[in-house]
């Protein structure tokens, strides 16, 4: 039986054409673009194409506004850290609770340093108060970073209207655009965006490559400094074979945008639905009507999410979980949490995330094989009658510590 | 993912005993629906003899704490009550072949499901003291409370007090941060400010050792290191020594893995303890890596 692979939100297989465009990078075109002999030039005209192809995918103005750099949290901290070093009497930064690890442990990390981190709130469905944000909005703030698409939901934020107060408030405005870049079109010259996050590895480009779009104007102050690459934004020798296999995927991407929004988002809300409407006590969790076209993530009530994968696995069916077994901690996901899905419930998120490379056989699969799974694990639950869940799980089962 | 054995993936398959244990005239419930996992232990008890006759359990969890709930069914059947209560956390876990550190708490919580369970039977009433923090030390599985008490009730003031009162930190040395913050925060609370204190230098050397009891010395402290390795399904052999250089052999489940090179500092850390001289160690590639509990996710 061929796997099923539904976790294109934690990594991507790298395109076939775009592996093929890279492998000449590790052999005859193995020159450093910084050299002045003609093994260098070519892998310097190799990256002008690579940096243009990323250019157009984001909308970007210049292709100068586009800097490598090795994966997305390194973007992300190179972004947040320079605009608290270009402005070092601002101690304030505005960011969201929903934030993927590269920014929150970041922004927690520079709490113990002393500056003042604001965590805006979310809804139930994952979605952010503006007026709340607009208060928030003072000569104190350095930086926001805001994702664009959340990891765990898809949720989406609005960015760019955020990035439009924060401009006429005179703060910066970063965004952790990971999850988006390559689903959603998007034209970065027309917004006031200032600096965003890309990662490779979401996009069907290999992984360990990023980029951070800055936008020209804004004031910067490089992580790395060393050698004049990237125009001594970011210092070292370019990993040429990944950026063009960025290039390449970047294309692709742009290429493939209307299959994304039409056929792949169908598949997965035929998944949606089709496991919708055999499980109970399941529901969507963020907001179902504006998010990612690939993602789905459901909460399967009163079980635990680690068992559905290690039974999802066993049928060749990749998929990701928030819940705290997953990752090693005591916790839920934070993301869960922030929307305040009960434990009940948040202990049991299956995120399923497509890609074009998914077919509709292949959901159905997915389709015949959550139910059962979900009535097995529900059978050994002590929060599960004959059927349904017991009644006030929280009476029927207090366990002695809590 | 996690690296589960065999024996733990088998026993989520196909746990046994799952269910509710309709005449059951023991029950012990623990766990928190907050904390993602949550047990009810049902046993059946002779009364005259005090033995399990039948066990059941219902269990809200990841796939070890399921195995964990399984195994433990599966070993205290035919017990009687006191033989049972002498089953600790570990004999679960070496019962499953063992499980990764992060997973550790499952084991955990099948003992004191047994524990209440028992204490449900006699008409006691089972108090949990056991309270867990996030996971800390990864290489010796100790947690944030287990670290915090310790050192507030010890005093503690270093890096080094804490691997020496509690094991965290002496591996990989990469929860260094977060012991130092452990460290700070309670210190603080003593009105104390945690200074960085340098590594101890090596035990002074307290005079040349002779060839013969530096070979024995270096004998003694693979011969100490062996079953804890075993324990993980690995072991390590002496080959050779040259000087200050030992050659040792790894072999299993540590052989070629992340937690090698951890194995390896902490056993040469060991070794220059009970030598008092700077030494090295080095692998020698002797089996081919075979995939351990070494790298979870
Ligand atoms: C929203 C978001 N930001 C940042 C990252 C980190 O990217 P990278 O793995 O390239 O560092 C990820 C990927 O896990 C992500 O989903
Ligand atoms: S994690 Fe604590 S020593 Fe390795």
């Amino acid at each position: 039986m061929n796997p099923i692979y539904l976790d294109n939100n934690a990594t991507t297989r790298v395109d076939p054409a775009v592996v093929e465009v890279m492998l000449p990078f590790f052999t005859e075109q193995f020159g450093n673009p910084s050299s002045m002999h003609s093994f260098g030039n070519k892998v310097g005209l190799a990256l002008k194409k690579a940096r243009q192809q990323v250019q157009a995918l984001i909308g970007a103005e210049h292709d100068s506004e586009i800097i490598f750099t090795s994966c997305g949290t390194e973007s992300d901290s190179t972004a947040i850290l320079s605009a608290l070093k270009v402005q070092p009497e601002r101690k304030e930064i505005i960011t969201t609770a929903v934030e993927h690890p590269a920014i929150l442990t970041l922004c927690q990390t520079l709490e113990k340093d002393g500056y003042t981190v604001h965590y805006l709130k979310v809804d139930g469905k994952g979605r952010l108060d503006l007026d709340e944000y607009a208060k928030l909005l003072t000569d104190k703030v350095a930086i926001v970073s805001v994702m664009w698409a959340n990891n765990e939901t898809g949720t989406l934020f609005p960015v760019e209207k955020m990035a439009e107060m924060a401009n006429e408030a005179g703060v910066m405005f970063h965004t952790d655009a990971v999850q988006i870049v390559g689903k959603l079109p998007m034209d970065l010259k027309s917004s006031k965006i200032d600096m965003l996050s890309i990662s490779g590895h979401k996009l069907h480009a290999p992984k360990g490559i990023g980029v951070l779009y800055l936008r020209r104007g804004a004031r910067f102050r490089p992580l790395l400094r060393g050698g004049h690459q990237e125009r001594g934004r970011r210092a070292g020798t370019e990993n040429s074979a990944s950026i063009v296999a960025l290039g390449a995927a970047c294309e692709q991407a742009l290429a493939n945008m209307a299959f994304e929004n039409t056929e792949v988002k169908a598949l997965r809300d035929r998944l949606e639905k089709g496991i919708l409407a055999q499980v109970p006590n399941a529901f969507v969790t963020g907001d179902p009507d504006n998010r990612l076209p690939n993602t789905c993530n459901i909460a399967f009530e009163y079980i635990e999410g680690e068992g559905i994968l290690l039974l999802l696995n066993k049928q060749g069916i990749a998929a990701s979980s928030g819940s705290a077994c997953t990752s090693g901690s005591l916790e839920p996901s934070h993301v869960m949490r922030a929307m305040g899905i009960p434990y009940t419930a948040a202990h049991g998120t299956v995120r399923f995330s497509l890609s074009r490379y998914n077919t509709e056989e292949e959901i159905d699969r997915v389709i015949a094989a959550v139910p059962p799974i979900v009535a097995q694990l529900r059978k050994l639950s002590p929060y599960w009658g004959e059927n349904g869940p017991v009644t006030d799980p929280e009476q029927a089962f207090a366990p002695v510590y809590a | 993912m996690w690296e589960y054995s065999e024996k733990v993936q088998e026993h989520f398959f196909n746990p046994r005993n799952a269910g509710a244990l309709g005449d059951a005239n023991a029950t012990g419930e623990v766990g928190s629906i907050s904390c993602g996992d949550a047990l009810r232990l049902m046993l059946k008890v002779d009364p005259e003899s005090e033995r399990i006759l039948d066990a059941g359990f219902q269990t809200f969890g990841c796939g070890s704490a399921i195995a964990s709930s399984s195994a433990l069914t599966e070993m205290i059947k035919g017990m009687t009550l006191d033989e049972a209560l002498k089953v600790s956390n570990q004999d679960i876990a070496d019962y499953l072949d063992g499980l990764p550190p992060e997973k550790m708490h499952c084991s955990v919580m099948g003992r004191e499901a047994l524990e209440a369970a028992v204490a449900n039977y006699r008409g006691e009433v089972w108090k949990d003291d056991h309270e867990e923090g996030a996971l800390i030390c990864k290489c010796f599985a100790i947690d944030a409370v287990m670290i915090e008490d310790t050192v507030r009730s010890n005093n503690l003031s270093t890096v080094q007090d804490v691997i020496n009162y509690t094991k965290a930190g002496g591996g990989c040395a990469a929860c260094h941060e977060g012991i130092e913050e452990i460290l700070t925060k309670v210190l603080a609370e003593r009105g104390e400010s945690f200074k960085v204190t340098p590594p101890p230098s090596p035990v002074a050397a307290t005079g040349k050792l002779s060839t013969l009891e530096r070979v024995k010395r270096i004998q003694q402290v693979i011969e100490d290191v062996r079953p804890a390795l075993q324990r993980d399904r690995g072991d390590i052999e002496l080959v050779d020594i040259d000087g200050k250089t030992i050659y040792v052999s790894m072999k299993g489940a540590c052989a070629g893995c992340q937690m090698e090179a951890l194995t390896l500092q902490g056993v040469q850390q060991k070794m220059m303890e009970a030598l008092g001289e700077f030494v090295k160690l080095v692998p020698v590639r002797a089996t081919t890596p075979a995939p351990g509990l070494c790298n979870p996710k």
